[in-house]
């Protein structure tokens, strides 16, 4: 177990996707809260959601007067030729005050580095950095001072490259939806509706998706592309390509990905042995009602670690996707 | 589907005129729109969809289309012959629920507990739009602002209650306190 002093710089990295759900992260616990602009520069780029100029300044107003750190996500790539919507992201972040910016792009992050060198800089998990080499060069290169790393790796390999990359931190995602893939590296949504989360920032775009309503049995489509079909009272999840259940070798399953969600509470203990700084709650384009939840419910699992006590590793299967949980690849348990 | 109100309600209901209810709910609606201009600004380009809120349990189906700072609200008593943007069927106290911030519409739709069909990016905008605008009892009825806590408070204990009555999913909210249940 880490000793107290190593308990100080914990961090809890909980959603905020709009101004409402930022408050209520951090009256909730947050350590620090992560959040987008309203555009396609953040990967949660969905309709209603993200904060304006005017939302973000208050937001890490109200952030800091708590002392809770703000962080702010622009983890798209840049696209060709539209370079200025990103590097004004990166401006306007910083004027607002953001702790740290979260980038994915290299180019994007050669330019926060140099036009704000004094700008703390986390890798984004969309970076899919998931070597020593390539946390290195990121932070020897751009002093980029926190990494969040891919949600591929097993806890030994974490261990491990916690241990490399120091002194650049490491975050890693600890409750909400998985992605199958090496983040920053998926195709499907594009191929099924040429929007991506990597460029235009939203995975399946609701525009696309359709859900169809036949006797008791739901149909969700993407793109023209029917993805699952629900039974009667039957768990449902996100309509994703990666998520949705196909008819293969005479047998229908999930080919890619169970619709579950990533709960890695019982493995705090051991994720904090091996040095990881900060853990990550997904969920920007989740409710107030998610937040609150899985926000309080976590900061107490890590107080309750600090101080010797036990946690409560079963309350927070209800909010998750399919309504069940895995501990994804920290465990590799999957058939 | 859970939270259904007894067929006795349901009953009753349905041989209420439509047209005292529905002036009912606008002025609700348009109070609630006008303590929260934040809104309409939120739902963009959704502004002007019309919605059809449809509770399951009840004879009849609210018909929404916010505007500027005003809402035109239509309540029907099926909604297979209206025309609509978008449909959200849910029982009456889980759509006051997810008004309210109570529950979380994604936990509520795959737990099966919500429905939604047509425009799917205009469903997300309103859910959106309205996490955002933290929408309750005493902004939708005009209570005075040194009234309001009490009041929201009361409010809250109230469908605290009817939520367990009607065996509606647990809340989770902001203001659920230390558990799940409110």
């Amino acid at each position: 177990m880490k000793t107290p002093d190593a308990w100080k710089h914990v961090e809890l990295i909980c959603p905020a996707g709009t101004p409402a759900g930022l408050r209520t992260a951090v009256d909730a616990g947050a350590h620090a809260v992560y959040c987008g602009f309203r555009d396609e520069t953040n990967a949660r780029n969905f309709p209603g959601l993200n904060f304006d100029r005017a939302e973000m300044r208050a937001g890490i107003a109200y952030a800091h007067d708590r002392g809770v750190k703000a962080l702010v996500a622009l983890n798209t790539f840049m696209r060709a030729g539209e370079v200025d919507l990103w590097k004004r992201g990166v401006d306007d972040a910083v004027a607002a005050g953001a702790d740290a910016l979260i980038l994915a792009d290299v180019g994007l992050i050669a330019y926060a580095s140099r036009a704000h060198p004094k700008q703390r800089l986390h890798l984004s998990v969309q970076a899919a950095a998931a070597t020593a080499e390539a946390i290195a060069f990121y932070h020897e290169r751009f002093n980029v001072k926190r990494v969040v790393l891919p949600r591929v790796l097993t806890v030994d390999e974490i261990a491990k490259l916690t241990k490399t990359a120091r002194p650049c931190e490491t975050e890693v995602f600890v409750f909400g939806g998985l992605c199958v893939m090496a983040e920053g590296r998926c195709s499907l949504s594009s191929y099924a509706t040429g929007k991506s989360p990597n460029m235009t920032g939203v995975c399946s775009p609701p525009s696309h998706v359709d859900y169809r309503e036949d006797g008791d049995t739901l149909t969700a489509s993407v793109g023209g592309f029917t993805v699952e079909r629900f039974a009667k009272d039957e768990a449902a999840g996100y309509p994703t390509l990666c998520k949705g259940r196909f008819c293969s070798q005479g047998k229908t399953m999930h080919l890619f990905e169970d619709p579950v969600s990533l709960n890695a509470v019982e493995l705090l203990p051991k994720l904090i042995e091996c040095g990881v700084t900060a853990f990550k709650i997904e969920g920007r384009q989740r409710g107030r009602a998610y937040i609150a939840a899985v926000v309080k419910a976590f900061r107490r699992a890590l107080d309750s670690l600090e101080t010797g006590g036990a946690m409560d590793v079963e309350e927070l299967k209800r909010l998750t996707e399919g309504q069940s949980a895995t501990t994804g690849a920290y465990k590799k348990t999957w058939r | 589907m859970r939270g259904i109100l007894p067929a006795i309600v349901t009953k009753i209901a349905g041989i209420l005129p439509l047209m005292p209810m529905e002036l009912a709910a606008k002025t609700l609606i348009g109070n609630a729109l006008a303590a929260r201009p934040g809104l309409v600004r939120r739902l963009a380009e959704y502004a002007g969809a019309t919605f059809a809120i449809d509770p399951v349990d009840c004879p009849f189906v609210f018909l929404v289309k916010a505007e500027g700072e005003g809402a035109e609200v239509k309540m029907v008593r099926d909604a297979d012959g209206a025309a609509y943007d978008a449909r959200i069927k849910a029982p009456l106290i889980v759509l006051a629920g997810m008004i309210d911030g109570t529950y979380d519409g994604d936990a509520l739709f795959f737990s099966r507990d919500l429905s939604i069909e047509g425009d799917t990016e205009a469903v997300l905008a309103l859910r959106n739009a309205l996490e955002d605008a933290e929408i309750d009892p005493a902004s939708a009825l005009r209570v005075p602002e040194r009234f309001a806590g009490p009041f929201n408070r009361s409010a809250e204990l109230a469908f605290g209650f009817l939520r367990s009555a009607l065996h509606a999913p647990a809340a989770s909210g902001p203001k659920a306190g230390g558990t799940f249940d409110a």
